[in-house]
């Protein structure tokens, strides 16, 4: 038998960013999981609008908008202190990448306060007929990812600030902006059903 | 590489021994073992079930066990193979073989599948623990309202099943994402995606579906609990709920379910057939492609277990259609592995029968599954027992025979031991005797009538004989299962040495000893064909240049596994037990009061964040990073020496 060559990989680069990260593809994964759940939920959302002669049903006003609209739009905004930390993080600039988390928790903060904000002005309580659960089911589960999505950024914010900060870090703070996206877009589909479908339905 | 190299780099992939550290192993293969062995301990309870409510209906009128137990057990039952043996059995298999099939030393993202562990077993002992303390589920596995909510279910038995669905969903989940992303990022260079082992190419399909279908009996199920606990009414009728909405979510994620179960099956029969029928795959496209219509068909055809729910007439036609077209995929794989066979040399071995078996069984249950699919016909046989004579016929068909020639097969690689042919045969030839004596008489006893799911029957309904032949048959395949125990503690005692590669096999798991070193590879192989044992140049290159120090792996591109960059992989760690003890909590606390969410969840953040927290400096790697890494030039840019790989 001869002796095998060789493929030697030390000279490869010890990480990578994006999609050749394995990290990245794990996020993927938390997407699509987390991604369906939402869809499904719309789903039972228009299926149980089916089984009520009007939607909302009588006597129920539907969300008012000015809270939930100004969510929108701070989550929107966070897309840009968001994209600059990615793009900081994948110059390995710890600078700029300190300053842009911190930007993105200040935001992180805004949009969880106004939430309590929307939940108030959801016009019924979660217990009164179908609509009204499916209605708290839906923003509740956004709810839920975006107070770990602010938990999550604070520890990688901390230990940025308080090392040991080491190269691989950087790959996940682009994967955290990545998941940011995620919450933030997934938002807009949830935005209109529950804000605007009870008004064009 | 030298003795000493090999040394140092079998240490450092080494979990620790003794009994602390047994709680901070990461490995893949042994938490791959600790999987399949628990899986297969939550199966022969699952069998104990089976053999009590076999015993409660062996004759009519039988008072051995009152309909309030009988409730607890067929709902346990069902529920422990569905949960806590089939997908965990599957995923454990391929958490233990991913890795090894695609050149691999690690998992990736190791201490997320200790964590999945830990959670699918904390899940079964919650299930037993509360079926021992008279609180297991008793509304069927699929807990459908009404009866589920809290008004004719007042007691805690529904949530149990709630929660422990969450449970098993997590676990499931975190070893999907794994698996997708070891068989994506971590295949060894040269293994390109048309390279990719079928049996890989089955679990990376079936963890796709486990993404797109656990959401949705995760949503489900909160939503239950939520009904339970603080009054929405998602699944109420007299607040404008409705339980088909139940039905719906249930079943959406209910129906890919069962190929979450048999897709891993056929990644096993073709490995097999392949093997021991002394050639290549034939149409390894056509049988791929199969596998992703299967599971893209198989999302599209939940509303076949609604049709006694009096759905919309042109609902009801899609479905069938459906149902129907979905046996287009299962039968191109048939006649490939026909095909197969037909011109390769068929070797007789243990494994290989219980490929036979299984063809004999699966067959038989997809016919029933094309005559269900016939709305009239299903009208008239649901909830019989011809529905379970038929599901039995595809789940045990279709993954438990392929599963135990799994067993036989792979058995020598996981422990280095050979099982014995002359009792493998008689463990085959039992179980498929006891397995036909104890279903196809179903089949009958559905056409005459009779409901599932009832603790007894009166005489004069004319079903005694065949019920007792069902629980002979019963009897026959419990023996089965005892002398397959018996093969393996023999086995394990004194059973022959195995080879590396006694079948004479083509894929990468026979290339290392049996069991494998810690460190897997030695020295990674890299691929030079489809079936790398068979078509690898005896020159074939092979991987150098990882540190011995700590975890490197190398990370290759998704579609032609060029190499990419080195990855360090996390030493053994205490926070997944920890994440796993905090988050059983949560869950079990949840089902009490809605504040247990709230509260419930701080521990978890802690545990996580000690999960995150960096260990030591050296965990990243030293070297720094070329800046300019998007530029940077590929290997192959830059051809070793001597030609392709």
């Amino acid at each position: 038998m001869s002796e095998p060559r060789t493929l030697d990989v030390s000279a490869l680069p010890p990480g990578a960013f994006g999609p050749r990260a394995l990290t990245f593809w794990g996020t993927l994964g938390i997407v699509i999981i987390e991604g369906t759940a939402f869809g499904l939920a719309v789903g039972a959302y228009f299926y149980l609008a089916t089984r009520l002669p009007s939607w909302p049903p009588a006597g129920v006003s539907p969300p008012d908008l000015r809270w939930g609209t100004i969510n929108t739009l701070v989550l929107l905004a966070s897309m840009v202190p968001n994209e600059l930390a990615r793009r900081a993080a994948e110059k390995i600039d710890l600078r700029r990448v300190r300053i842009w988390l911190a930007v993105c928790l200040v935001f992180a903060v805004a949009f969880n306060v106004i939430r309590i904000f929307e939940f108030r002005h959801l016009n019924v309580w979660w217990n009164r007929g179908a609509y009204a659960s499916i209605v708290w089911m839906l923003l509740g589960l956004h709810s839920t990812h975006i107070v770990t999505d602010f938990l999550d950024s604070a520890v990688l914010a901390a230990l940025m600030f308080v090392g040991p900060v080491e190269e691989h870090r950087f790959v996940d703070v682009e994967e955290n902006a990545v998941y940011w996206y995620f919450v933030v877009l997934a938002w807009l589909p949830i935005y209109g059903v529950i804000y605007w479908a009870p008004r064009l339905m | 590489m030298t003795a000493g190299e090999l040394e140092a780099l079998n240490r450092t992939w080494s979990d620790p021994p003794g009994f602390a550290s047994w709680f901070r192993h990461v490995d893949h293969r042994t938490i791959g073992r600790r999987y399949l062995v628990t899986a297969f301990g939550f199966f022969l309870l699952g069998g104990i079930l089976a053999a009590l409510m076999r015993l409660q209906l062996s004759r009519p009128d039988n008072t051995i066990i009152t309909p309030d137990l009988y409730n607890q057990i067929f709902t346990t039952h069902g529920t422990t193979m569905m949960f806590l043996f089939a997908v965990p059995v599957m995923q454990g298999l391929g958490v233990y073989f991913v890795p090894l099939m695609v050149g691999a030393r690690e998992i990736a993202f190791p201490r997320l599948v200790a964590y999945s562990y830990w959670m699918f077993l904390f899940g079964g002992i919650f299930l037993y623990v509360s079926f021992l303390l008279n609180a297991g589920p008793d509304v069927g596995w699929f807990s459908y309202p009404p009866l589920a909510e809290s008004l004719y279910t007042p007691s805690k038995r529904a949530d149990v099943w709630a929660q422990l669905i969450t449970f098993t969903e997590v676990a499931s989940l975190a070893v999907a994402v794994s698996l997708i992303t070891t068989a994506f990022k971590l295949r060894t260079p040269g293994m390109t995606l048309n390279r990719v082992p079928i049996f890989v190419w089955a679990q990376v399909v079936t963890s796709f579906m486990v993404l797109f279908a656990m959401p949705a009996v995760m949503l489900a199920s909160t939503s239950l609990i939520c009904d339970r606990l603080v009054n929405t009414h998602f699944f109420d009728p007299e607040q404008s709920g409705d339980p088909l909405l139940w039905q719906h979510l249930f079943w959406f994620f209910g129906h890919p379910e069962v190929y979450i179960i048999f897709i891993p099956g056929t990644g096993i029969v073709s490995t097999l057939v392949a093997t021991f029928s002394r050639r290549r795959m034939f149409g390894y496209l056509a049988v791929v492609l199969s596998l992703v219509a299967t599971a893209f068909m198989g999302f599209g055809l939940w509303v076949h277990h609604m049709f006694a729910t009096g759905l919309p007439q042109l609902g009801e036609s899609f479905f069938t259609a459906a149902s129907i077209i979905i046996a287009i995929p299962t039968g191109t794989q048939i006649f490939c592995w026909i095909a197969t066979m037909w011109s390769g040399k068929v070797v007789l071995k243990v494994p290989m029968l219980w490929v036979l078996g299984f063809f004999g069984v699966f067959v038989l249950g997809g016919l029933t599954g094309v005559m269900l699919a016939s709305v009239p016909l299903d009208t008239q046989l649901h909830d019989t027992f011809f529905v379970v004579a038929h599901f039995h016929y595809v789940l045990i068909g279709g993954a438990v025979f392929p599963l135990f020639g799994a067993f036989y097969y792979w058995f020598p690689k996981i422990t280095g031991r050979m099982l014995s042919e002359r009792l493998g045969t008689w463990v085959c030839g039992l179980l498929f005797v006891g397995f036909n004596l104890t279903f196809f008489p179903m089949h009958v006893l559905g056409l005459h009538g009779m409901p599932r799911r009832v603790y007894t029957y009166q005489a004069s309904l004319g079903w005694g004989d065949l019920n007792l032949m069902a629980s002979l048959g019963a009897a026959v395949m419990a023996c089965a299962v005892l002398l397959f125990l018996v093969d393996v503690i023999r086995a394990l005692r004194v059973g022959l040495p195995a080879p590396a590669n006694p079948w004479d096999a083509s894929t990468l798991e026979w290339a290392t000893d049996s069991p494998p070193a810690p460190c897997s590879f030695p020295l990674p192989p890299t691929v030079g064909g489809r079936e790398p044992l068979w078509d690898n140049a005896p020159d074939q290159p092979v991987v150098v240049g990882l540190r011995r120090d700590v975890r490197e792996v190398l990370v290759t591109h998704v579609l032609d596994a060029e190499p990419d960059h080195r990855k360090v992989f996390p030493a053994p760690s205490i926070w997944p037990l920890v994440t796993a003890i905090a988050t059983t909590g949560m869950f079990i606390w949840s089902i009490f009061t809605p504040w247990g969410v709230t509260y419930g969840s701080i521990p978890i953040f802690i545990a996580m964040v000690g999960w995150f927290w960096p260990k030591s400096p050296t965990e990243g790697g030293t070297r720094p990073w070329p800046i300019a890494h998007r530029t940077l030039p590929l290997p192959r840019e830059e051809p070793a020496a001597g030609g392709t790989i």
